[in-house]
């Protein structure tokens, strides 16, 4: 099932024009237009305050531009179930239980009180928690923290999922879970929007690739094409130094 | 010194045999600040909450003006409690001066702030870590108090107690618009004022230890229940 068929009409795609973002008179977006279909997994990268995190907030409406539009093709309505989800670098649990977390986020999401638990236990399960599901969520380890942030993503059926940085605090292990489960959500017809730091992680999940560099959209390429030939000479000088090769 | 012994002697006595006069008066100040402090969560967590997460002109100096409530004299509370329920006041009608419902009005009045102002504190901190996660969800802003409320409920345990403490331990707002009546409105703060001044060394005493008693025993509860549950929910 995907998100397509409950809504009368898709989220995506998603156009920005001339977006510019300033905090204190500092640019941090500057001048981005894009335009992101449904489908592929696009990977944000660039490096440290290049607005990369900024520009996922913007897509996700947690912040307004300061100029330029950024518009959906049919917008979320007030008061609607929110059609895109958001994991964090640090997820935001409450102090309940793993199942209580999910199930808070259906109620938002307008869920009947009856459905709330069988949807939320299947989304663990999906992620592979269902043993935890009744834990207070907060004392996981932080692998299962950001595995339980996804589920609650998940049990959303969003059309759009952000992700910026999710696995930056994880150790190899749970880093790879947590691509597991993003890898499935695309699968299962969720676009992907990520922002990552670990080149590795873009490399293995990308299917274009965002480049960012002090606020500007340098280049959008194939993950291939960024890699062996990125186009300009930051992007070069970029995977030049965060390869580890 | 002897006098002071056999003073601690009586009050003992007091104690141990659940002297009648006594239990009324520990009953009856239980009853007004349990009351109250009901009264001023009911009012103060959501007022808190509420303030914590919206912004709005002016929201500074409310953030000023009801920290600053929080040292309200309570003196000052039970003079202007007094002067709105006596017989020539606003209120006068209702005949609730030197009642019991005249203590709590007081010591509603004198805890909410804390009770409010604590709260916003607290919440505001935490709004700052949930607001991007839970306005992602779709959550409105009055939603998000009440859910931040909720997931906060152990470190507010230590603010109702606050608000306790201060209302178990006033005497001045009491007095004024209780009477100090025996057998009405006598509470253990103003049995103990009265009694020393009398001389009644061993009733206010014994008063005395039951008030420290009770303050401590619910600290320690509390302690243990935010210890208990934060090692449990964290």
């Amino acid at each position: 099932m995907t998100s397509a068929m409950r809504a009368p009409r898709p989220l995506l795609p998603l156009r920005l024009e001339n977006v510019v973002f300033t905090v204190g008179g500092r640019l941090v977006i500057d001048q981005v237009s894009l335009t992101l279909e449904s489908g592929s997994r696009t990977v944000i990268v660039g490096p440290n305050g290049a607005g990369k995190s900024v520009l996922l907030r913007l897509c996700h409406g947690l912040l307004q531009p300061t100029s330029g539009t950024i518009a959906w093709n049919a917008p979320e309505l007030r008061g609607e179930p929110r059609r895109q989800a958001m994991v964090f670098q640090r997820p935001v649990l409450l102090r309940r239980s793993a199942l209580d977390n999910i199930a808070y986020a259906l109620s938002l999401a307008g869920a009947s009180a009856g459905e709330r638990e069988a949807r939320s236990r299947e989304a663990l399960r999906k992620v592979g928690l269902e043993p935890l599901a009744t834990r207070p969520a907060r004392v996981l380890s932080g692998g299962e923290q950001q595995r339980v942030a996804l589920a609650r993503a998940w049990a959303l059926n969003p059309e759009v999922l952000f992700l910026d940085e999710p696995t930056a605090n994880l150790d190899p292990g749970a880093t790879h879970e947590i691509e597991r489960v993003v890898g499935a959500m695309h699968a299962a017809g969720t676009k992907i929007v990520m922002v990552t730091h670990n080149l590795g992680q873009a490399r293995r999940l990308a299917d274009e690739i965002l480049f960012l560099h002090q606020g500007r959209l340098l280049e959008r390429a194939s993950p291939d094409r960024f890699f062996k030939q990125p186009a300009s000479v930051e992007a070069a000088q970029f995977v030049e130094g965060e390869l580890p090769w | 010194m002897s006098s002071i012994a056999q003073a601690a002697a009586q009050a003992l006595q007091l104690v141990a045999g659940a002297d009648p006069k006594l239990t009324h008066i520990v009953l009856l100040s239980l009853r007004v600040s349990l009351t109250a402090v009901a009264l001023s969560c009911v009012i103060g967590l959501p007022f808190g909450a509420a303030i914590a997460v919206s912004r709005f002109p002016g929201r500074r100096s409310v953030v000023v003006v009801l920290n600053a409530l929080m040292g309200l004299p309570p003196v000052v509370v039970g003079l202007l409690v007094y002067l709105l329920l006596s017989r020539a006041g606003p209120l006068g009608a209702w005949g609730l001066l030197f009642t019991p419902t005249a203590m709590v009005i007081a010591q509603t009045i004198l805890i909410t702030p804390i009770v409010a102002a604590l709260s916003r504190q607290v919440v505001e901190d935490a709004w700052d870590e949930y607001r991007e996660q839970l306005r992602s969800l779709g959550e409105r802003r009055f939603g998000a108090a009440i859910t931040l409320l909720w997931d906060l409920r152990f470190s507010l345990v230590t603010i109702v107690l606050a608000g306790f403490g201060r209302a178990a331990a006033e005497v001045g707002a009491v007095i004024i618009v209780g009477g100090n009546i025996d057998g009405v409105t006598r509470v253990m703060t103003t049995a103990i004022a009265l009694e020393t001044s009398k001389g009644d060394l061993p009733l206010a005493l014994g008063l005395g230890m039951i008030l420290l008693t009770i303050v401590l025993v619910l600290n320690a509860a509390a302690y243990v229940v935010k210890e208990t549950a934060q090692r449990r929910y964290g």
